[in-house]
């Protein structure tokens, strides 16, 4: 990915949202990045184009995989100095409350980092940390530097 | 497999934001059809479409399938209680994506999903998936 290298070269590497907003898809949902020190927080603003069941309203199954898979990738282009972007070999969803119509924020952790492999574990909640809606663990197929 | 277009105003919002298509539906079996966007690229350098479309696509096509059985009603209601994907290629850009959803077994409270993700070929996967939803009624409401 040019853009990441250029970001690298420029040394601005570490700032995940401008690099977020080159990603179309990580765009059309609405994603931003927080960070504080070397904390990433993932945020994704509730809008009615992420509703998956009219009645509720809930966000839909797809957006809350795609949005831990997002938090994911950024945690681990955090983390990591890959060149490129890593691509997903798996990703495992756990879908453990509905997503109101309200914003939901992510965190990841990197819990191995291997040479070709990453395991990274993701939760996402909405206004309460210890009651997350949905939980990923998935592998990252990594380009070294 | 039955087609039934007039289904294709039910297909929720973000299905419908990203422009995902009904192809087919009926008989605990879906097709969708995701034609190429430019919103929906995960790495602008190659056009490559991100693998959350796909995850949406596929969570999709599975709980359709679903809406598919013959007990299905319109008071039945369902939500989804895991996905596992397996990426084997990225999506040719410019290309429509078709996923194919099969529900191979219903019980009174849970239903599970396998589906696959290609281009044409089913030969030559982008990916596939299994899932697993909880089934409600309005007896039996969902936890």
């Amino acid at each position: 990915m040019k853009f990441l290298q250029k970001m690298r070269d420029e040394g601005r590497a570490q700032e995940m949202g401008a690099l977020i907003e080159q990603i179309p898809y990580a765009r059309f949902l609405g994603i931003a990045v927080d960070r504080k020190g070397n904390e990433l927080t993932t945020i994704l603003p509730f809008k009615d184009s992420l509703v998956g069941n009219h009645t509720l309203p809930a966000i839909h199954g797809g957006v809350i995989g795609a949005f831990l898979e997002i938090t994911s990738v950024v945690q681990l282009l955090f983390d990591t100095s890959c060149e490129r972007f890593p691509k997903t070999i798996d990703i495992s969803i756990d879908y453990l409350r509905s997503g109101r119509a309200v914003p939901t924020y992510g965190r990841a952790l990197v819990t191995r980092q291997g040479r070709r492999v990453a395991n990274v574990r993701a939760e996402i909640w909405q206004e309460e940390r210890t009651k997350p809606i949905a939980a990923a663990h998935g592998h990252y197929l990594l380009t070294p530097a | 497999m039955q087609s039934d277009n007039s289904k294709l105003g039910e297909l929720p919002p973000h299905g419908k934001a990203i422009g995902i298509e009904l192809v087919s539906h009926g008989d605990r079996r879906c097709r969708l059809r995701l034609p190429y966007g430019e919103h929906l690229v995960g790495d602008p350098d190659t056009g490559i479409i991100h693998g959350g479309v796909i995850t949406a696509l596929l969570d999709n096509a599975s709980g359709w399938a679903v809406r598919g059985d013959a007990g299905w009603t319109p008071e039945s209601s369902m939500a989804t209680l895991d996905l596992r994907i397996d990426y084997m290629r990225s999506a040719v850009p410019n290309m429509d994506l078709i996923a194919d959803a099969e529900c191979y077994k219903i019980t009174r409270s849970v239903a599970f999903v396998r589906a696959i993700a290609h281009q044409g070929d089913k030969e030559d996967l982008v990916a596939s998936s299994v899932a697993s939803f909880m089934l409600a009624t309005v007896n039996v409401p969902l936890p």
